[in-house]
């Protein structure tokens, strides 16, 4: 054992740092396959999803099953739109998220500048007030928001998705905290300038504020778009559905046996959301870091 | 020197006279700003979480009238001998769905720590896990419901026959429905866990580990007593966070198992919907309604009294 040592310290005078740069190489490598295993384990269902996606019928359904398809099946990703009205859930949903991302980031904006900028009375308590509203999810206030939207009449109609979800206490947060970094000294001039209030937000201050507009514009989106409690409840008609909502009954419906075909809608549902996240991933993941949410 | 003093005095002037005037131009236009906010609050979360409680007071079956009962919808739910085992059931379910919680937490960190290092490539695996969190949950049941198809030619079943260990019914057998669903809950967890994990490894100062390294300490002990204790609010916080967010599951629940097989996995969100959807009892649904805000409130008090969330926002 004292040999061993010996010996090793004994070439690593010699030949100066061979012994320590082959440890670290072989602990990269070591690291290299952990990680990669692990990360294939967690890529598993996407991979299965594409896979199977690609299959025919009696493919889906032999054993043992293939990992890669006889045959590339693509009319699974054309039976999607055939079968069901996906053109109109797409529209439905892409029509009822960009409203909300529109009319919540302004509300924030607008929230977060008084909350940042202004001196007011019942400051504090308007503040508490946007704060316990994060307490309040929409599974606690399904039944009566329902009952609400009954009254409406807003049932299968955009404003049901669209409305409620107008504001959102921790964009408002997120917003303010950005525009609190912003000097003094930079409205002051606005103002002597004789530039007002609201201009001083639209023209000045929103610009610098882009990078967290952007992550909260994406997040809203995001949200609104994997949603899912709220536009089953309150849509009934096909033709009203969300992206979300129409791919559950697609694959609940007739006895299901169509995975191919489920598979290549999953994707197509999923992939806005995966495509966005790539362009942005920088301000996305530091957004969800922040506000401690994933959906709505 | 008069802006100075006006900078460090919030309010340096307030004219005398009556309260509109004291109150003066800026807070009429700041509550101008904050109306827009304010009525959607009003409309859709406060009212109705206030009318939440006054339901949950009422005999209310959808086509009917509803009739006040008091406090009957609680006591129905707690005692009566054909609901009540239905719900406590539910509310075990959920305590159950929430074990997930934990053991999301372990694997995170592991995989956290794994990734907090520079590598060439690092930034591929932490999409790669990151992936399953940005994914519609919808979609996601959709998949695992495939992975999980009881026949042998379903994912999960092929790995089994091939370890020679018997077919499983999985979603559809009692026992195991709630751990698949624990499972998928991980694996979709993970990723949101692993960047709140990286965020808190990384902002704890390198020269702790350096001056321990000098010290003498090994890894296990600069884990033990250097990342573990600097973790702390973070490992709070995603317990919290976790919690809160598995009280509230309800979309895979609805995909993959609708509550079944034999309530295994009806939770009170889900029992909660079933009532209010299905069998149109909107005052047991908010009876159901307001014990699970209770539940919530409880559990978001803890985090905002003991969670210092400015550690995230640096």
């Amino acid at each position: 054992m004292n040999s061993v040592i010996m010996a090793r310290s004994g070439t690593n005078r010699r030949q100066g740092s061979i012994w320590p740069r082959l440890q670290q190489i072989l602990y990269d490598a070591l690291w290299y396959i952990i990680v990669v295993a692990l990360a294939l384990v967690v890529m598993l269902p996407f991979i299965w999803m594409i896979v199977t996606s690609l299959k025919g019928q009696t493919e889906v359904f032999a054993y043992p099953p293939t990992w890669i398809p006889q045959q590339f099946h693509w009319q699974n990703y054309l039976e999607v739109w055939r079968q069901a009205p996906f053109a109109r859930y797409f529209l439905n949903s892409t029509i009822v998220a960009l409203a909300v991302t529109i009319g919540q980031l302004t509300s924030c904006i607008l929230a977060a500048f008084a909350f940042a900028r202004m001196n007011f009375k019942g400051k504090n308590t308007m503040f508490l007030v946007f704060l316990s509203t994060t307490m309040i999810s929409t599974q606690v206030t399904l039944v009566p928001s329902y009952l609400i939207m009954k009254t409406f009449d807003w049932i299968d109609h955009y404003p049901a998705l669209i409305v409620p979800f107008l504001a959102n206490a921790f964009g408002v947060f997120m917003i303010r905290q950005s525009f609190r970094t912003i000097p003094r000294e930079l409205e002051e001039a606005a103002k002597l300038d004789g530039c007002g209030r609201f201009r001083f937000l639209v023209q000045i201050l929103l610009p610098l504020c882009k990078p967290i507009l952007a992550s909260q514009a994406l997040f809203a989106f995001m949200g609104n778009w994997n949603s899912y409690l709220w536009p089953l409840v309150v849509t009934n008609r096909d033709e009203m559905r969300t992206l979300q909502i129409g791919l559950r009954y697609f694959v609940s419906g007739e006895g299901g046996t169509q995975w191919g075909v489920y598979m290549a809608a999953a994707l197509l549902v999923s992939l806005p959301v995966i495509f966005i996240y790539f362009f942005v991933q920088k301000s996305f993941v530091e957004s969800m870091a922040s506000t401690g949410l994933k959906d709505i | 020197m008069s802006t100075i003093r006006a900078r460090n005095n919030p309010q340096p002037d307030i004219p005398k006279g009556r309260w509109w005037r004291r109150w003066g131009e800026e807070t009429f236009a700041a509550y101008l700003f904050l109306i827009p906010s304010l009525v959607i609050f009003v409309a859709f979360t406060f009212f109705p979480a206030i009318y939440s409680i006054v339901v949950s007071l009422f005999r209310w079956n959808m086509p009917m009238k509803p009739v006040f009962i008091g406090f009957e919808n609680y006591t129905y739910l707690f005692t009566d001998a054909i609901e009540a085992p239905i719900f406590w059931k539910s509310i075990l379910n959920t305590f159950y769905f929430a074990l997930g919680v934990p053991i999301n937490l372990f694997l995170s960190l592991l995989i956290a720590l794994l990734l907090n290092r520079k590598m060439r490539g690092v930034g591929i695996f932490r999409t790669a896990f990151f992936l399953p969190t940005i994914t519609s949950v919808t979609a996601i049941s959709v998949v695992w419901l495939w992975l999980f198809h009881p026949a042998q030619y379903g994912l999960f079943n092929t790995i089994l026959i091939q370890l020679g260990i018997p077919l499983q019914r999985w979603l559809r057998d009692p026992l195991l429905a709630m751990p698949c669903l624990i499972m998928m809950g991980v694996w979709s967890g993970m990723g949101y866990n692993i960047i709140i994990f990286l965020a808190g490894l990384q902002s704890i100062p390198r020269m702790f580990y350096e001056a321990a390294q000098i010290d003498g300490a090994n890894r296990i002990s600069l884990f033990r007593y250097i990342t573990w204790p600097l973790l702390g609010p973070t490992i709070f916080y995603i317990l919290t966070i976790g919690t809160i967010n598995s009280l509230k599951a309800f979309t895979e629940i609805d995909v993959m198992t609708q509550g079944g097989p034999l309530n295994a996995t009806n939770t009170m969100a889900y029992y909660l919907y079933q009532n209010a959807f299905q069998f149109f009892q909107m005052g047991k649904a908010s009876a159901i309604a307001v014990l699970l805000f209770i539940m919530l409130i409880v559990l978001t008090w803890i985090q905002f009294r003991y969670v210092d969330r400015r550690v995230f926002y640096e």
